[in-house]
């Protein structure tokens, strides 16, 4: 049977700036997100990666186009209303982690729970959960300024977990970790898309993170410019092929 | 496993993150917090003294009046003030007010300047005396009254008892004046307007606004010094009968005597104040230095706490990425607001009581439970006003820029 995708973006349009600034950053770009899978965006830098990522993830809004995530569509809602679409249904993971500094791990956890309305009462149990499902339990307690980078991100990868939204968006996760830290990071969201109402969507430059896409889309000039489906995936990697 | 949900058994349900946050992104920066602390601080203490000070001289102003009981005063016409007696009364306006319909009862009530001469006591040891016995002269404020119809006049006495102001030339005095008017105890002598008098009743704490002693007498004594004539007074005082409307008794009185005015006490209280604390620019002065202190502590907070956001910005716009309403957001900076306020409050009280308690020997001051509270309304609104901008600056920041950092 064949799947719904989770997310659905359609002939995405994008104008920045105005007047003689105009520029068209993105040219009639079309995607899917299925549950269950990762998938890699890449492009070089100013191909409009983070403006397609900023658009799916109810961040900014398409100039023409139609974006869906699950049942709801985003087209014509005002900044609240995306802003509780994202809410509901988007988790973010940061190039820059993005942590709240003068909160812990868990209660930067803890906060992305209350943003999506989870019962105060409950929020610290689903903190500790998030937090073991990324193996951080032991640093619940500790300031983003006493963890490591890829603790960070693992702490990042967390909150974007809690309250468990349908699409996590994640921008460079890997781009400020060394080597190890980066792989780990990609095998746990690799772990966290194998969700089967879950789907993962990476902007990445990084070329090691191949091995963990179930899908590859390219971007070049505000355009899809190829699209890819691995076969198989394995913890290492396995090639990918033309679709 | 963590101490997430460790903190659960331990607290309970966990503080709301939006208060918890406030709470961390304020006391994060000591320095920032110090700053906020010191602007509200300044605001509380500036505020609470100007507005003590503005009561105390309110309560010093109508104090003798709110001890006598009258729903109506007759008064000179032009009269701005209690306690600024000029003319006399002609003499007919006590009858006058008791052939009324609706007044119970009319005494009269003298309030005079006198000149007040200090006499040397048989104890003075302090050498004040001249061989003439006389020890120089001061200006007093005289109030003779009914000790019958007056009861509560003098208050907080010390010493003697209302009664003992019926005794020849007997006059109550405030032990505050001691210094002033060479008394030191009950029995000692001085001169009113050149009629010795002597000190039967001690009070403690009845002070005028004016600096002037009060000294109080018993009507005819009174009317003695003021050089009256047996029927005169400065004030009619007049109490309508239960159940009368006094309105409508004192157009009545005031229809009988068109040579005086015919005041309710509310609207005689109200003029004293108004003279004292608007006409003379006293009061407004306190008033425009209270408004003072309040901008001065909206623009300190608002600068404090606006740079506080600013710091925090990246996180802001982080919140919002994560879909963060507005609503939430501005939760946070409110709550930083009204956190910094109670704790200015609590420390700017602490050193208002303080400055009211040093100053409260040379200020009329008065710091009342309506002040108090008022004063942490008011200290909220400052901050809340305060946040307005911190808010404005949150609520339109864009969290694409999540992306570019």
């Amino acid at each position: 049977m064949a799947q719904e995708p989770i997310l659905e973006a359609t002939n995405i349009v994008k104008f920045l700036g105005s007047g003689a600034a105009e520029v068209k950053a993105l040219k009639g770009v079309s995607l899917e997100l299925m549950p269950g899978e990762l998938t890699l965006l890449m492009g070089p830098s100013g191909s409009g990666k983070t403006t397609l990522l900023s658009i799916l993830g109810c961040i900014l809004t398409p100039s023409e186009g139609t974006l869906r995530i699950g049942p709801h569509t985003a087209t014509g809602l005002t900044s609240e209303g995306l802003a509780n679409l994202r809410r509901q249904h988007v988790g973010f993971v940061f190039q820059s982690y993005n942590l709240v500094p003068t909160l812990t791990a868990a209660e930067n956890v803890m906060l992305a729970l209350d943003l999506r309305g989870t019962d105060l009462s409950e929020a610290p149990a689903l903190a500790a959960k998030a937090l073991k499902a990324v193996g951080l339990s032991h640093r619940a307690d500790a300031y983003p300024s006493k963890l490591s980078g890829g603790e960070k991100q693992r702490v990042a990868i967390a909150r974007s977990l809690a309250g468990s939204p349908s699409v996590i968006l994640a921008d460079e996760p890997t781009a400020a970790l060394d080597s190890e830290n980066g792989k780990a990071v990609m095998a746990l969201l690799a772990e966290v898309a194998k969700d089967k109402g879950r789907g993962i969507l990476v902007v990445t430059h990084d070329h090691r993170t191949l091995s963990y896409a179930d899908r590859l889309i390219r971007i070049e000039d505000g355009k899809i410019v190829g699209r890819a489906r691995r076969r198989a995936r394995s913890g290492n990697g396995a090639g990918a092929h033309a679709a | 496993m963590s101490s997430a949900s460790g903190n659960t058994a331990q607290l309970g349900k966990p503080m709301p993150m939006a208060r918890k946050l406030a709470y961390r992104n304020l006391f994060h920066d000591r320095v920032s917090l110090l700053v906020t602390l010191v602007g509200i601080v300044f605001s509380v203490v500036l505020i609470a003294v100007q507005c003590s000070i503005y009561l105390g001289s309110e309560y010093r102003i109508v104090a003798v009046m709110d001890h006598i009981e009258a729903d109506i005063w007759v008064v000179p016409v032009g009269t701005k003030s209690f306690d600024l007696p000029t003319l006399l009364l002609p003499g007919r306006e006590k009858q006058a007010a008791l052939s009324t319909p609706g007044v119970q009862s009319a005494d009269d009530l003298i309030v005079t300047f006198a000149n007040w001469r200090r006499l040397a006591q048989s104890s003075d040891k302090k050498g004040c005396a001249t061989e003439s016995g006389l020890c120089g002269a001061t200006s007093v404020l005289v109030v003779g009254f009914d000790t019958a119809t007056n009861k509560n006049l003098p208050w907080d006495i010390v010493e003697g008892n209302i009664a003992d102001l019926n005794l020849p030339n007997a006059v109550g005095i405030d032990s505050t004046y001691f210094g002033e008017l060479a008394i030191e105890r009950i029995g000692d002598r001085a001169e009113i307007n050149d009629t010795q008098v002597t000190a039967k009743v001690i009070t403690r704490g009845i002070r005028s606004f004016t600096t002037l002693p009060f000294i109080f007498t018993a009507l005819p004594l009174g009317r003695t010094l003021s050089f009256a004539a047996p029927e005169q007074a400065s004030y009619t005082l007049v109490r309508v009968a239960p159940g009368a409307n006094v309105e409508e008794v004192r157009k009545s009185l005031q229809a009988r005597l068109p040579d005086a005015e015919v005041l309710t006490h509310d609207a005689f209280r109200k003029r004293s104040l108004d003279y004292w604390l608007f006409e003379t620019g006293a009061g407004s002065g306190l008033i425009a230095g209270a408004v003072l202190a309040i901008i001065v502590g909206i623009v300190v907070v608002s600068q404090t706490l606006y740079a506080s956001t600013k710091e925090h910005l990246n996180e802001f716009a982080t919140l919002r990425a994560l879909g963060a309403s507005s609503g939430f957001i501005r939760k946070v900076i409110l709550w930083q607001a009204v956190l910094s306020a109670i704790i200015g409050y609590v420390l700017g009280m602490i050193l208002s009581r303080i400055v009211t308690y040093y100053l409260s020997d040379m200020l009329p001051i008065q710091m009342t439970f309506n002040l108090i509270w008022g004063l942490l309304v008011l200290t909220v609104a400052m901050c809340v006003v305060a946040a307005v901008s911190a808010i404005f600056k949150v609520i339109r920041i864009d969290p694409a820029v999540v992306f570019s950092r």
